[in-house]
């Protein structure tokens, strides 16, 4: 690890100062800053600790029914808010379907939106990334790719966006709070990850030294509660990251669909939101053959970046399976295997 | 560039100088402070051996850099017992043998007291699982 | 069992049980407090940490290294480059034995696998030595690597594992199958294994003059010390390896490694002690691993599905440089009947470490191959799996003839299909659906492993107090050596275990031999069991020598040694604890020695395994492509059993 100084603001206005200088890093959970520093991805000159800076890490519920997220709220705690599950369980599912209960209890919300790729070219020195070092290539393509994107990638980076969060976030149209130096502004989840393009190594809408202060849900967004589920598969059934993920939300209403929300992750260097499909659903009847055509839809762009068409086919297949999910309804309660396909046939205690 | 830390490690306050802001928690514990109970298996993240509680809740020590702590409430493996009396976890993991090699034994029962702190302890065998 | 003849010199002493009791884990409250201490755990005063800088190219060369950035980086002591790196008192390109390995010293600049050792960064902090490894920045003259099976340069195969035959054949195998009503054949390929304990390799050199002490988990303490010594030239009585824990070896840290080898190479230069704790990372490539295998099985069966041949070929994958070639074929050698079966391997050159022995080398990826052609087989005769196996049940031992030393794989069959509730399956597969709609399958395999036996020695001791000290040199890597060794003393001793002070894990003690092939309880138990009764026999000739002891004279009846006293045999109310006879002799203690030497004539005699089954079911998402293995059930005869807590634990 490259030697740095260490600064604690106290408040914003002084983080935001201090983050414009080159070089520097913001710091809050560490669990993916401080892992990308110890292999030598990441080495700021200086570190930032927001970890404490005030005012940053409450929920506040609005009277629509949506809520503020503090961008400093641990995972683990927004997770486990009793009103956050029952208001938007997909979102509670997706954050305890990822890492470890270690890691969710560090780790924060703005932190999670900001996650860099676990793609091992990008983690390794030696392998070529565009993302990491412009311009100098992409190892990944024509390599190990079973893992990779199959939507909105380029010949420039096949990396894909690892978070669970961001992905039923994405689908329930969350809104991104960020301070700069010039001022507040709001950025849709959905637009805050980049599609690589030609500038891979430009991740996200945030300019240098912008900071994330909360996430917000809409009150909207609550009317799919009750029917919206989130479902990862994974090579092991905890502390894996997606291979390929699914958020599914349906508003019902007198037998039919009146909106549905549907977003993937695992599959793009962004939560992907399968407006598509949205609209294959909408306003119809909720049926299998129905589902399949939103799947196709969804998919209908996807292309195999390398060795993982299996992720194209394997993605419809999810979105019909978390769909069927949805349509029957959140449970009561999170399966003891948050996310995870095979919740259903472990809901009942084994013989002994 | 040094940093005076105030902890509270295992009940006891303590003032660590910091020589080195690289220094993470476990690496504190285990160089800085001769706390060799949390051990270093993967040092990622990933492995749960260097599990200790701070302020109460479970975390990776080989994620936490140890500046960003100052005045934080920590607990190893080594403050668990009171004495020679084992915390009814350490014992219940030394009656149904919950332990081969041992190495990762204290993070193993450093996540469980954190478990059941935390609140969500349960008799769901899926769940324990 | 066979016995050292030196040991029981007295026929006529007894002793109570104390082998067989559930007892908890000696060393468990050391460690469920954290106060178990293994290698990394230790910090000497002046301690030097030590960081090695690995090859991220597979092969080449390395041609350049920034040693300049790496010094001028605070806390930096030193940087071992090939340029400067001392020489050694053995050549580390020559194969030392059996369990001898080329190891990768900073020897030049080719690199032979990812993860080797390029340079070796010293500093005064862990810190610094890490930045100081990153800031060498190497730069390589890369080649093609050759990493897959079908890339790399076949040869034949000297040997399998450590000095096994390469090529066997009992019985006419070609003729065997030209008989079968048909041929299964079964291909499958394994892929390669790490031993990655959950303590990564570790060790604390440290010299003083020409004694050098190690802390490092180690599976072979007294015998793996020549080989450190010969490095450094000096006397293996001048090595102190002290582990008394190990994080987990798996056979990995029987072998001496480079890494460690740079340790200590470092230690000298510096004259400080220094620490070198692997990265995860660094535990793939050079300290050792699971080859990755091709087997190809040919199973000939008559009419009624029974085996007329089996033939098992391996393709078992090497280090460029080195050989170690995973046995695998080899473990279809003894497990079912068969009038011919043959086994073969070739080798193949990889750009990888060297591979070693692992966790049961052969027989894990060998059997696993077996047993899926032998399930194939048997879809393919029509039969349950089960009914198949037991059908070519061997009787003796397959190729020799011999007789088993003892074989309840029928009862392991029987009692595991009971309580798996295996008669329920359906034969054809496919067939079952759990209530939430997945499939269901269940499937069942024989395991099988051999009962080896080391040289090992051990001391007991006597004392005034009426308690005993027992010694050997013997490493816990989580089996519970600790414990079930000392129960195996205690029992010689006639001593309850809380009465027996259990010393271990340091080469000063007497050679328990290696912690290894499942052997070490047999080995170094038995060796333990000799002390204790040669330290009780050395008691009862004091007292039956002395007309003062209610045991004068019962030599031609005997004394039974219980519970901390000597009994004659014919009337137990004669008797006197080991104190009151040590006391009035005047001796501060009792020493006896014990060996275990493994009786060849015996062995040939017999063909000794432990065997297994072992019932599963997993749980089939299809349309996800998602598997969960439900339960798995399995029944072992592995015989006598000294700790039925520790066994369970396994």
């Amino acid at each position: 690890m490259k030697p740095f100084d260490y600064v604690r603001p106290r408040d914003l206005a002084e983080a935001l100062a201090l983050g414009s200088e080159p070089g520097t890093a913001y710091l809050a959970g560490g669990t993916n800053l401080l892992d990308l520093m110890k292999i030598g991805v990441a080495r700021p000159d200086r570190i930032v600790d927001i970890g404490r800076l005030p005012g940053l890490a409450g929920l506040d519920w609005r009277e629509d029914g949506g809520v503020r997220i503090g961008a400093l709220v641990k995972n683990a705690d927004l997770a486990y808010d009793a009103r956050f599950q029952r208001t938007f369980p997909s979102v509670a599912e997706a954050l305890l379907s990822g890492a470890s209960a270690q890691l969710r209890n560090a780790a924060t919300v703005g932190g999670n939106l900001l996650q860099r790729p676990r793609c091992p070219y990008f983690q390794d020195l030696a392998s070529a990334c565009n993302r990491r070092a412009p311009e100098s290539g992409c190892d990944a393509l024509g390599g190990e790719t079973r893992r990779h994107a199959v939507l909105g990638w380029s010949e420039a980076c096949i990396a894909v966006n690892p978070s669970d969060f961001c992905v039923p976030m994405a689908a329930l149209d969350a809104v991104v709070e960020v301070q700069g130096p010039g001022g507040a502004r709001e950025i849709a989840l959905e637009d805050l990850h980049r599609l690589p393009g030609q500038t891979p190594e430009r991740e996200t809408a945030l300019e240098p030294s912008e900071l994330i202060v909360a996430v917000r849900l809409p009150g909207q967004a609550a009317a799919v509660a009750r029917h919206s589920r989130y479902l990862k598969v994974r090579e092991r059934t905890s502390y894996a990251f997606a291979v390929v993920s699914a958020a599914a939300g349906l508003e019902l209403g007198d037998g039919a669909i009146r909106s549905a929300r549907l977003a993937l992750g695992g599959v793009a260097a962004k939560p992907w939101r399968a407006r598509e499909a949205e609209a294959v659903l909408a306003g119809g009847e909720p049926s299998e053959a129905r589902f399949a055509d939103a799947a196709r839809a969804a998919l209908a762009e996807a292309r195999p970046s390398g060795e993982n068409a299996y992720k194209i086919e394997l993605a419809r297949r999810l979105i019909v399976r978390v769909l069927q999910q949805a349509l029957a309804g959140a449970p009561e309660t999170l399966p003891a295997l948050p996310g995870s396909p095979l919740a259903p046939a472990f809901g009942n205690r084994h013989a002994a | 560039m040094s940093l005076a830390l105030t902890l509270r490690i295992n009940g006891q306050a303590r003032v660590v100088e910091l020589d080195d802001l690289r220094t993470t928690l476990l690496d504190l514990l285990r160089e800085g402070l001769g706390l060799t109970g949390a051990k270093k298996g993967c040092d990622r993240g990933q492995c749960g051996a260097c599990t200790v509680l701070v302020d109460g809740r479970r975390i990776n020590a080989c994620l936490a850099l140890a500046a960003s702590l100052d005045g934080a409430e920590i607990t190893t493996i080594e403050g668990l017992a009171h004495g020679e009396r084992l915390h009814p976890v350490q014992a219940a993991f030394l009656a149904h043998d919950g332990l081969q090699c041992g190495f990762c034994t204290p993070g193993q029962i450093m996540s469980a007291v954190g478990l059941i702190a935390e609140g969500h302890g349960g008799d769901d065998p899926e769940r324990i699982r | 069992m066979p016995l050292d003849a030196a040991a029981p010199r007295a026929p006529y002493v007894h002793h109570g049980s104390n082998a067989g009791q559930p007892l908890t884990r000696r060393d468990g409250e050391l460690k469920v407090t954290g106060r178990a201490t293994y290698a990394a755990d230790h910090r000497p005063e002046g301690l030097l940490y030590a960081v090695i800088a690995a090859s991220r190219i597979a092969r080449g060369r390395v041609t350049s290294l920034d040693v300049a950035a790496a010094k001028a980086h605070p806390g930096v002591v030193e940087v071992l480059t090939p340029a400067n790196r001392p020489p050694l008192g053995r050549d580390p390109d020559q194969k030392s034995g059996p369990f001898g390995f080329r190891i990768e010293v900073l020897q030049d600049d080719t690199v032979r696998y990812a993860g080797q050792p390029i340079a070796l960064v010293v500093a005064t902090s862990l810190e610094a030595a890490t930045e100081g490894a990153a800031l060498l920045d190497p730069q390589y003259e890369a080649l093609p690597p050759r990493t897959t099976l079908e890339s790399g340069k076949r040869f034949p195969a000297p040997a399998v594992g450590v000095s096994g035959q390469a090529r066997t054949e009992h019985g006419d195998v070609e003729a065997g199958l030209a008989a079968a009503a048909q041929v299964v054949r079964t291909e499958v390929e394994t892929p390669a294994q790490y031993h990655n304990a959950m303590e990564p390799h570790a060790i604390v050199a440290q010299w003083d003059g020409d004694r050098l002490t190690l802390d490092m988990p180690n599976q072979a303490i007294v015998m793996s010390r020549a080989g450190y010594a010969a490095y450094f030239g000096i006397a293996p009585e001048n090595v102190l390896i002290r582990s008394p824990f190990l994080g987990g070896g798996f056979g990995s840290k029987a072998i001496l490694n480079g890494p460690q080898v740079l340790a200590i190479l470092a230690a000298r230069m510096l004259n400080r002690p220094v620490k070198l704790a692997l990265t995860r990372a660094q535990m793939f490539g050079p300290v050792g691993h699971r080859g990755r295998t091709w087997q190809r099985l040919h199973l000939g069966l008559d009419g009624e599905g029974r085996l007329t041949a089996l033939r098992h070929h391996a393709i078992s994958a090497t280090s460029s440089f080195d050989t170690f070639l995973e046995p695998a074929a080899n473990a279809s050698l003894h497990v079912y009947r068969s009038p011919a079966i043959s086994a073969e391997t070739e080798g193949v050159r990889l750009d990888t470490g060297t591979p070693s022995p692992m966790r049961a080398p052969g027989e894990a990826p060998g059997s696993a191959a077996l047993e899926i052609a032998m399930d194939a087989a048997a879809d393919a005769v029509g039969m349950d799996p089960l009914e198949f196996r037991l059908l070519n049940y061997a009787e003796t031992e397959p190729g020799s003839g011999r007789p088993f030393s003892s074989k309840a794989l029928r009862e392991c069959y029987a009692e595991g299909a009971k309580l798996f509730g295996w008669a329920a399956r359906p034969l054809r597969p496919r067939q079952m659906r759990d209530a939430a709609g997945l499939r269901v399958g269940w499937g069942m395999g024989t395991a099988l492993f051999p009962c080896p036996h080391f040289a090992a020695e051990a001391r007991a001791t006597l004392r005034a107090d009426g308690t005993a000290l027992v010694e050997t040199a013997g490493a816990d890597m989580g089996q519970g050596a600790w414990t079930a060794l000392a129960q195996i003393a205690a029992e010689a001793l006639g001593l309850d275990p809380a009465q027996v002070e259990f010393r271990s894990g340091d080469s000063s003690l007497p050679d328990a031999g290696i912690a290894g092939g499942s052997g070490h309880a047999a080995s170094a138990g038995l060796a333990l069991h000799n002390a204790g009764q040669d330290a009780i026999a050395r008691l009862a000739e004091i007292a039956m020598r002395d007309p003062r002891s209610p045991l004068f004279g019962a030599d031609n009846i005997g004394v039974v040694a219980r519970a901390g006293r000597l009994h004659r045999r014919d009337d137990e109310t004669r008797s006197e604890s080991y104190a009151d006879i040590l006391a009035r002799a005047g001796q501060a203690a009792v020493v006896g020695a014990g060996r275990m030497q493994r009786d060849e004539e015996a062995v040939k005699e017999r063909a000794m395994y432990s065997h297994g089954a072992v019932f599963a079911e997993v749980k089939v998402d299809p349309d996800l492509g998602q598997v969960r293995c439900t339960r798995l059930v399995g029944a072992f005869a592995a015989g006598r059993i000294v700790n039925p807590r520790l066994v369970r634990s396994q």
